[in-house]
């Protein structure tokens, strides 16, 4: 019996270790398998698939393709599913975006593409500015000229700086979008009246042209009583946008001088009272763009006017959007300091798609289709990527947002639109930019000293990027 | 009287129950092998790799022998596990003076508290909520305008809100406190059944004896469940290494401020999250064996006990 057991014991070991072993070697294979698995993708099939499966990370896309896109038939209960006339299933996969979980779920799913069933490959993917190239300098997308089948005269409208941003290093495009998203700072009129004395956009533009002017209407607004920003990350993409190189120079983290310029603003700001501490999306913040902020303005680009500030400023959300609900009204838009831009959300064809065809109607209706662009303009307020359609709607004396108490902020995004440089952006930049504003935040609370800050964004960034070796600053 | 012995002998044989054991127990090593050993001898094997994701670019497996552990030992690790430990301590001191006042109480005879069943399914009604939601709760009840802030403020007794979530003790205490909340009633219910197991008879020896209720605790109850206090001691730091959800959920993934709530588990998930699966394997090995050690005093301290007992009582008799 005890030989028996010995047996048996030994036998089940030594299974136990081919299988792991045999485990290892496949999980090696797959690994390796990776690159040579995308070369077939843009042999185009000509059937196309029954299910079109859309993956993004939240409902903005999702809404302007049930509203805006002509072949939409009927749209499921939960919203999960649209059905298109041609009978396609267009399936949407939601992933919040936050550390950086839409992008490791995408990642694995584009790992495994080549294996996935032809109705569970990915067809289409979002993708957004702060990590653009790590997916259009790979290839599980597909060139949507050559590949695709747009035409450069279908995108001529289209502004430049969206088309840099998805440009791979050998000058394909990658991606295509409906919207362009320069960014602009959103004030109170009332306040601006009480500090300034006047809520003209164009003077108050001049009074906040640069940034000593800014800081010195911050000082004016607290001793007012009033905040200049919300909180610490409010002014950040002003300075992250103008920086004078990408934030990774081969395997160096290059901290640019005008971050730290950031840091100096934001940590004088919070010892001196001008914000009320808070951080990006958090609760307080979004309080502060509401009926009881004290708040003077926020930063915020062409999605965050019409998406996320319009409801925050309702005092009753479900109400009507209409003046006398909440703030709706109060608040106008300038320039600001800096030419920035702030996020922006691209169309990818994911290699190894079988809907070709339908991918390519989808990108050249809801991103160039001139008519389809203007009206989601007029009816969302959003930023359409359309040159000539946004300058009909700039000169338009009739157009005004109800929400900027009339202005036509189409024509100064217009504007600013022109100004955008793209030429900076990297693929590590969600990491770096999130890690940088989480580590000062501590510096700025008071709970370290800047050498620790410093220190902590190194772990946090080497820990994040485990090929990244080392941080430079300036 | 040889022959039907050796029938016996023969049927015994051919009669082997044994293999139904075997084929029994079939399922348990089956998915212990596959979702446990195996996993487990990979992470141990990719340790030694330097194996990780740039974008969507595979790195490695490149075999780099012991450079992941040295890498690890020489970043600020200890610190997480300091974090962790001070984390562990801040929950786990009252839990167990709580527990051990509340098991006492609710065990002795004289006090007769009515509605014991109900204070116990109360106690332990935090433990009963998902750990992450508990987390979640504490996250809205303690942000710098949530309810806690406006009532002390309602109340006048602070002037400006207080940010819990910027302060190093605030939020090492909040995940004290939720630990705290969630795992004193476990402990309390474990106590009790050690404290009911102790006989009667020598409770009421030292009532007749002339003892108060704190010689009764101390001479008494305490020593008769040691065994079981050196249980939720262990098991309790093994939990308090693997402190995970709490201050994650809390933190917002980001350990903050100064990467002082960033437990041992969620340096490992920050690795993870990066796909760095060789560095991730390397702390792991260093969790699994920080853990096989406390695993290992367990036994040892709980069958020593039960030894003690005995040789004690052999000695007590001699020295008399």
């Amino acid at each position: 019996m005890k030989k028996r057991m010995k047996k048996i014991a030994s036998l089940f070991l030594a299974a136990t270790m081919v299988l792991s072993l045999a485990a290892c070697g496949s999980s090696e294979k797959e690994s390796g398998g990776d690159e040579s698995a995308q070369e077939e993708s843009g042999s185009e099939s000509t059937e196309e698939g029954k299910v079109l499966n859309i993956w993004c990370w939240n409902d903005e896309f999702q809404s302007r393709f049930n509203d805006y896109y002509p072949e939409v038939k009927e749209i499921a209960d939960d919203k999960s599913t649209t059905t298109l006339n041609d009978g396609t299933v267009v399936k949407w996969t939601i992933n919040p975006n936050e550390n950086n979980n839409y992008q490791n779920k995408l990642d694995e799913a584009l790992l495994n593409q080549e294996s996935a069933d032809a109705d569970d490959k990915i067809d289409i993917f979002l993708i957004e500015a702060d990590y653009a190239l790590k997916y259009v300098d790979s290839e599980y997308t597909v060139d949507v000229v050559n590949d695709i089948g747009l035409t450069e005269d279908d995108m001529a409208d289209q502004y430049q700086y969206t088309k840099d941003i998805v440009t791979d290093s050998n000058g394909a495009i990658k991606g295509t979008t409906w919207q362009a998203t320069p960014g602009l700072f959103a004030y109170r009129r009332s306040i601006a009246k009480d500090v300034l004395g006047t809520d003209d956009p164009d003077e108050v533009q001049a009074a906040l042209s640069d940034w000593d002017k800014f800081n010195a209407v911050a000082e004016q607004a607290s001793a007012k009583g009033y905040k200049m920003l919300s909180g610490y990350d409010d002014s950040y993409r002003t300075f992250s946008n103008n920086v004078s190189a990408p934030w990774v120079d081969g395997t160096k983290v290059v901290v640019d001088a005008n971050l730290m310029n950031w840091v100096d603003q934001t940590k004088e700001f919070t010892d001196k009272g001008y914000n009320n501490k808070t951080s990006l999306w958090d609760d307080g913040w979004a309080a502060d763009q509401g009926p009881d902020g004290d708040v003077f303005g926020f930063f915020y680009s062409t999605w965050g006017i019409n998406f996320t500030l319009l409801g925050n400023s309702l005092a009753d959300p479900d109400g009507e959007q209409a003046v006398g609900n909440g703030i709706y009204g109060d608040y106008a838009v300038c320039e600001g300091p800096e030419p920035y831009y702030w996020g922006g959300t691209w169309i990818c064809a994911a290699a190894g798609t079988d809907n070709t065809a339908t991918v390519k109607d989808v990108m050249e209706k809801l991103t160039c289709d001139s008519d389809i662009m203007k009206q989601i303009t007029l009816d969302t307020q959003d930023y359409t990527n359309n040159k000539t359609a946004m300058n009909a709607i700039a000169e338009d004396p009739e157009f005004g947002s109800d929400f900027l108490g009339g202005q036509n902020h189409i024509a100064l995004f217009a504007e600013a639109a022109e100004k955008i440089d793209m030429s900076n952006a990297g693929k590590y930049d969600q990491g770096c930019n999130e890690k940088f504003q989480a580590a000062f935040k501590d510096y700025f609370d008071g709970s370290v000293d800047i050498d620790t800050a410093k220190a902590n964004f190194e772990t946090a960034i080497m820990e994040l990027y485990p090929n990244l070796t080392e941080v430079v600053w300036p | 009287m040889e022959v039907p012995a050796k029938k016996a002998k023969k049927r015994k044989q051919n009669v082997s129950y044994g293999k139904w054991g075997y084929i029994f127990i079939l399922p348990f090593f089956l998915t212990f092998l596959i979702f446990q050993l195996i996993p487990l001898i990979s992470t141990v094997y990719y340790s030694f790799f330097e194996y990780y994701r740039d974008g969507l670019t595979v790195v490695g497996p490149n075999f780099v022998g012991l450079e992941n552990y040295k890498t690890l030992l020489a970043s600020d690790m200890p610190k997480y596990m300091g974090n962790t430990v001070i984390m562990w301590l801040i929950g786990f001191i009252p839990q167990i003076i709580v527990s051990l006042v509340l098991a006492a109480w609710f065990t002795d005879t004289r006090l007769r508290i009515k509605g014991k069943q109900f204070f116990k399914v109360v106690i332990y009604m935090p433990n009963l909520i998902m750990a992450s939601a508990f987390a979640m709760l504490f996250f809205a009840l303690f942000s710098d305008n949530g309810p806690v802030n406006s009532a002390l403020m309602s109340m006048g007794l602070i002037q400006e809100p207080i940010r819990f979530f910027s302060s190093v003790l605030g939020t090492r205490g909040l995940v004290g406190l939720m630990n705290f909340l969630m795992w004193f009633g476990n402990t309390t219910i474990l106590l009790m059944a050690a404290v009911m197991g102790i006989s009667q008879s020598l409770f009421e020896a030292a009532e007749l004896d002339g003892c108060n209720h704190r010689q009764i605790f101390f001479k008494i109850t305490l020593p008769m469940i040691r065994p079981i206090l050196v249980y939720v001691l262990i098991t309790s730091m093994i939990g308090g290494i693997q402190m995970f959800d709490v201050p994650q959920i809390l933190t917002n993934g980001k350990g903050s401020p100064n990467r002082s709530t960033t437990s041992i588990i969620m340096l490992l998930n920050n690795h993870l999250y990066s796909k760095n699966y060789g560095m991730a394997g390397a702390l792991s090995v260093i969790l699994f064996i920080i853990c096989a050690i406390l695993c290992i005093a367990v036994y040892f301290t709980l069958n020593k006990d039960d030894g003690n007992g005995y040789t004690k009582k052999k000695k007590g008799g001699k020295r008399k």
